[in-house]
């Protein structure tokens, strides 16, 4: 299911936080959303998944509508609950739920479960895991309904680099195998460069850039979103390298 | 054991320990309001008690105390419990706090408020006679609700502003309730301490009816909601991610509060301590999802009343201290030591 936003823009009061943004995002990929913080990326996000009031349009499958599950990952991973594991991934299925669970849906939440490696937790609390266990268990709430879409704000944030690298190859290949149209926001622009298929810049609310991330993770790129000097060179496997090197345009303390 | 084993093994033993806490605490409430009836002025054995209730018993007397005056109190006991254990259950879900329940979030005020105004000035639809009390009660119960509901629309519409509206209202009923006792006659100012002290004595089968009635009618609401409302304990955003809609929830749960609330607290005065504990003891055994949540609080709520009641007929000999001082005397040490002694932090 194709996404477009076409002229999307949200305004918080007086503030400005999107301006008329244009992207695209296709089923079967991976599109990284990066920029740095407070650019929009998350606010770009709640747009597309329909909980922040934006004006232009956003179509999924050149539709105007929502579709009815949708699989998204908000960026707070607090747990202030007393549920289980498996009472938090069975909420992914939430428009399908009746007083008595369905076993497909004990089925689905089981696969999913299994599919992160979180089987084990699954009569857990919540609250008694970690950070990174939280961020896992939430990205398979977001996977546990088999969603067309998965809107994932910063899901390996606070996941160790064995991790990152185990979940976002996950993403890529549920993406790939179900033909998902996966919009994940990640601030690893090494990362972004091996595991997105496009990338969509922000900065200041402003789409700067969007395309292949060898077109779009650029040293003149970087430097005009992050302000950052960087080096960037390409790999064996034909990814862009980035070596952050100075910050520009500010004085040190 | 295959990932839809271990997912299945794992669901089973949630369900069964959350199916075993509510037969036992339905098993200790059929108990403790057996109990309820035969303690009184005259102690009846609970075995001719239940004889009796079973249309078994051949004594005139026993079927006298027991269906025209101790059944219709135990009965009032269980439902107001139930209620209140319920709306403390909501109110602490869709706020996501632990220290809401009506009581503490003015609505249980409002009601005060509204029985001390008919007291102190009389009531303003002479129509109602005696009923006036309970309907104003009911009618500010109703008010304060809004209000807090309105306040909560202000900036974003979050559980913090919500939670913030409520403790302003509290104040507010309280200042308007201590203006009412300030002026109040000496008789009518017994009367209003008297009402906010809590009394199931005036307990009639149409009052146990009307909650009971109530309680009904929430149930089939509850249910259409039980996993909207599971999914708010996560937060607004993520739930509206998963396709609630948080506003349209909060607001069918207000009115559930409001009349659940009311009808309560309208019959029997302002019971406070229930509403919050009833739904901390649900929590620690079942857990927050809803399907165990809601029914546990409401079997904990009726629970502590009716062994409140109890209580409130046996801790002085020859006298029935009110039963809203009761609640609290037993509720805050059972409720300190559940806090202390249960570990699991849960916000």
């Amino acid at each position: 299911m194709k996404i477009e936003t076409e002229g999307v823009s949200v305004h918080y009061r007086a503030t400005r936080a999107l301006n008329a943004i244009d992207i695209a995002a296709h089923p079967g990929e991976v599109l990284g959303l990066i920029g740095p913080n407070g650019s929009g990326k998350s606010t770009l996000v709640k747009a597309i998944a329909g909980i922040a009031a934006a004006t232009g349009r956003v179509l999924f499958g050149g539709e105007p509508r929502r579709p009815e599950v949708l699989g998204y990952m908000p960026q707070d991973i607090g747990a202030r609950t007393a549920l289980t594991v498996l009472e938090v991934v069975l909420l992914g299925r939430l428009g399908r739920l009746g007083l008595r669970v369905d076993q497909r849906d004990l089925a689905a939440v089981g696969a999913t479960l299994e599919e992160l490696g979180l089987s084990r937790l699954a009569s857990r609390f919540i609250g008694e895991l970690s950070g990174g266990q939280r961020q896992l268990v939430y990205l398979a709430q977001a996977l546990a309904a088999e969603p067309p879409v998965l809107l994932l704000d910063e899901p390996v944030s606070a996941l160790d680099i064995r991790h990152q690298l185990e979940v976002l190859e996950i993403i890529g290949r549920l993406t790939r195998e179900r033909g998902l149209t996966t919009i994940a926001i990640l601030h690893d622009l090494n990362a972004t460069a091996r595991h997105a298929d496009r990338v969509a810049l922000l900065k200041s609310g402003d789409l700067i850039g969007h395309g292949r991330p060898a077109d779009i993770l650029t040293a003149p790129l970087i430097a005009r979103a992050f302000e950052v000097e960087a080096a960037v060179s390409t790999g064996a496997d034909g990814h862009p390298i980035i070596t952050p090197l100075r910050a520009l345009g500010r004085k040190a303390a | 054991m295959s990932p839809t084993d271990t997912i299945h093994h794992a669901y089973g033993q949630l369900a069964a320990r959350r199916a075993l806490v509510l037969a036992a605490g339905l098993g200790a409430l059929v108990a403790s309001g057996l109990l309820d009836i035969a303690t009184g002025p005259a102690f009846l054995p609970v075995s001719e008690v239940a004889r009796s209730i079973l249309r078994l018993s051949q004594d005139r007397t026993v079927d006298a105390i027991v269906w025209t005056i101790r059944l219709p109190v135990a009965l009032i006991a269980i439902f107001v419990g139930a209620s209140l254990g319920l709306t403390g259950a909501i109110m602490q879900t869709i706020l996501n706090n632990p220290l809401a329940s009506s009581y503490t979030l003015g609505v249980s005020a409002g009601a005060g408020f509204g029985a001390a105004l008919v007291i102190v000035m009389g009531s303003f639809l002479p129509v109602l006679g005696d009923q006036a009390i309970p309907v104003s009660a009911f009618v500010f119960a109703a008010i304060a609700c809004a209000g807090v509901f309105a306040i909560g629309q202000t900036r974003g519409a979050s559980a913090e502003m919500l939670v913030l509206g409520g403790i302003a209202l509290l104040f507010l009923f309280q200042a308007l309730l201590s203006l009412l006792q300030f002026i109040a006659s000496p008789e009518a100012l017994q009367l209003i301490v008297f009402w906010l002290f809590g009394s199931l004595q005036k307990a009639t089968w149409t009052k146990a009816a009307i909650v009971a009635g109530v309680l009904a009618l929430a149930v089939p609401v509850l249910v259409a909601d039980v996993w909207r409302l599971t999914a708010l304990k996560l937060g607004d955003e993520r739930a509206r991610g998963l396709g609630v809609d948080v506003r349209a929830l909060r607001l069918r749960a207000f009115v559930l509060i409001s009349a659940l609330t009311g009808t309560a607290v309208a019959f029997v005065g302002t019971i406070g301590f229930v509403g919050l504990v009833a739904p901390h003891i649900a929590r620690i055994f079942v857990g927050e999802d809803q399907r165990g949540f809601l029914p546990a609080s409401a079997i904990f709520g009726a629970l502590l009343l009716s062994l409140s009641s109890v209580a409130s007929k046996t801790v002085l000999p020859g006298a029935i201290v009110p039963i809203g001082i009761v609640t609290a005397l037993i509720g805050v040490p059972f409720f300190i030591w559940l806090i202390v002694a249960n570990r699991r932090s849960y916000w």
